[in-house]
């Protein structure tokens, strides 16, 4: 399918959705709340098939955080980027490894880097850093004296 | 994680492997449950060898970060270097010279040859065999020094730049090529009788670490360990960049998925690579090596996201960019994180010695999960 026609089977199925133009996929932008329903229907409906979940990744924007979700069909081959506004206070969003088992690692990730709670996530602890470090280091306002070089 | 290793409450044993072992092929960490013999749990704590590339590459200039990415997988820094200046390009919409193109689809190539090579060794060592190793390191040995003459270096090669490759090629590089490539086709039958037909290996992989097709996408897995369960995922095939479009060559897909499939996967992607430097080696165009782009680097407000194939699988760089010298935010998606997220699944109900077998099946490289 492409950009567009993905975009009107989108605003069918949600008619809420918002889009962004220019990159070379389709970006759309849902509310923190909306997203597990909405994953369910990208991954199952058959039209849509968004069975592979390559990228996972959070974006500092200083005001806010925004989780980014890549997903590609593999039966269908169109691609589709979701993006999701967090609170940078309170960061929360619902774990899709229900729906993509390798969302589960990525989040992990995504919680060690950022510190965004994946609620239902069935195992969310840190991934690369210790158990007892302090501050999320990929966030922009993260300081460390100790461990960060300057260039 | 000391105070976990011991006897859970129901009998189980649970047993540190790693950071420190020989066959988990780096700083992997592996916390195992098992009862008796048979794995009932595979935990992987990661972050031995974190330096976190992605905060660094936010300080560093467009045309800086991609020398960091050298040391993510370091089996196949040309193609992690390939990544980042394809997403560079992207930003900056320029067009690379053929000649420079070719140049980068041999370089992968023989990367790809000399990282396969290196897991075909370590992964017949892993499961008791020592003798392929030497076989492995004489033919890498020979890619290495071609590398060395063209890049000036052996591993982490920094050749790939926006715009094309740094330098042009050393005058012996096609003639060294063919060496190479009719040495090593000598060697694929010795390859085959060393291991392949071997009964005591057959018996090691097949029917293990077994992982079917719909479980292989939703891990996330990609490159050989996918191909291996039958998924179609070649990036080369799907979205073809630089010449792989104009090429021959097949996608090597298997149905089984255990580790005998990943390992034929891997053996066949060895004769396609052979193949695909046959078809450009006499055919590299003349002319410029790099196309003309500005000292400093600014790529315009934007996203862009790009994909190669390497050694491992899918790796795709993220770039967002505010319109500065340096980018606001990199994401390295690596093939090695998402395909090590399946090892749990795929070792549970196996024995702890085939779990080294499964391991070694995935060839995974830490610093590249860790990043």
């Amino acid at each position: 399918m492409t950009s567009s026609e993905l975009k009107e089977q989108l605003l069918q199925l949600h008619p809420s959705l918002s889009f962004e133009e220019g990159a070379e996929w389709l970006h759309t932008n849902v509310e923190a709340v909306d997203w597990i329903g909405l994953a369910g229907t990208l991954r199952n409906n058959p039209i849509l098939s968004f069975d592979f979940l390559f990228c996972v990744t959070c974006v500092d924007w200083k005001a806010h955080l925004s989780m980014v979700y890549h997903l590609r069909s593999t039966k269908h081959g169109h691609t589709l980027v979701v993006k999701s506004k967090l609170n940078r206070e309170n960061p929360e969003i619902e774990s899709v490894s229900g729906v993509w088992r390798t969302a589960e690692f990525h989040e992990r990730e995504a919680y060690d880097l950022f510190g965004v709670k994946f609620l239902n996530h069935p195992d969310l602890r840190r991934l690369f850093l210790t158990d007892d470090w302090v501050g999320w280091p990929l966030r922009k306002d993260y300081e460390d004296p100790v461990n960060m070089i300057k260039l | 994680m000391i105070e976990e290793v011991g006897t859970s409450t129901d009998g189980d044993l649970i047993i540190n492997i790693g950071p420190q072992h020989p066959s988990t092929h780096g700083v992997l960490h592996l916390v195992v449950t098992l009862n008796g013999e048979t794995v009932k749990k595979v935990e992987p704590h990661l972050g031995y060898i974190h330096r976190s590339i992605e905060k660094m590459c936010e300080s560093l200039s467009y045309r800086q970060f991609i020398y960091v990415t050298s040391r993510m997988d370091y089996l196949s820094s040309h193609i992690n270097n390939l990544g980042c200046a394809h997403a560079v390009e992207k930003g900056l919409q320029v067009e690379i010279p053929e000649r420079a193109q070719v140049i980068r689809v041999l370089m992968s190539e023989l990367t790809r040859l000399a990282s396969h090579q290196l897991w075909w060794g370590a992964m017949a060592m892993d499961i008791g065999a020592i003798t392929p190793f030497f076989h492995a390191f004489r033919e890498r040995e020979m890619i290495n020094d071609i590398m060395e003459e063209t890049c000036g270096a052996r591993l982490t090669m920094n050749y790939m730049v926006p715009g094309g490759v740094m330098y042009d090629l050393h005058p012996d590089f096609q003639k060294k090529v063919k060496e190479f490539v009719q040495f090593f086709r000598s060697k694929f039958d010795e390859y085959d009788e060393l291991l392949t037909g071997n009964v005591i290996f057959q018996a090691r992989t097949k029917n293990v670490g077994i992982i079917s097709k719909e479980d292989a996408i939703s891990y996330g897995c990609t490159g050989p360990v996918a191909r291996a369960a039958g998924v179609s995922c070649d990036v080369r095939k799907l979205f073809p960049y630089d010449v792989y479009g104009k090429l021959q060559f097949d996608e090597v897909l298997m149905e089984a998925g255990d580790s005998f499939a990943r390992y034929q996967v891997r053996m066949g992607e060895m004769r396609q690579s052979l193949s695909i430097i046959d078809q450009l080696i006499d055919n590299i165009p003349e002319g410029e090596f790099q196309a003309k782009t500005k000292a400093v680097l600014k790529l315009p407000k934007g996203e862009y996201y790009s994909i190669v194939e390497t050694a491992r699988g899918e790796l795709g760089v993220y770039i967002i960019s505010e319109g500065g010298m340096t980018p606001y935010r990199i994401k390295f998606r690596s093939p090695g994180f998402s395909n090590l997220s399946a090892l749990d699944h795929m070792a549970r109900g196996s024995k702890i010695g085939d779990l080294v077998a499964i391991m070694g099946t995935l060839d995974l490289v830490i610093p590249d999960i860790d990043r």
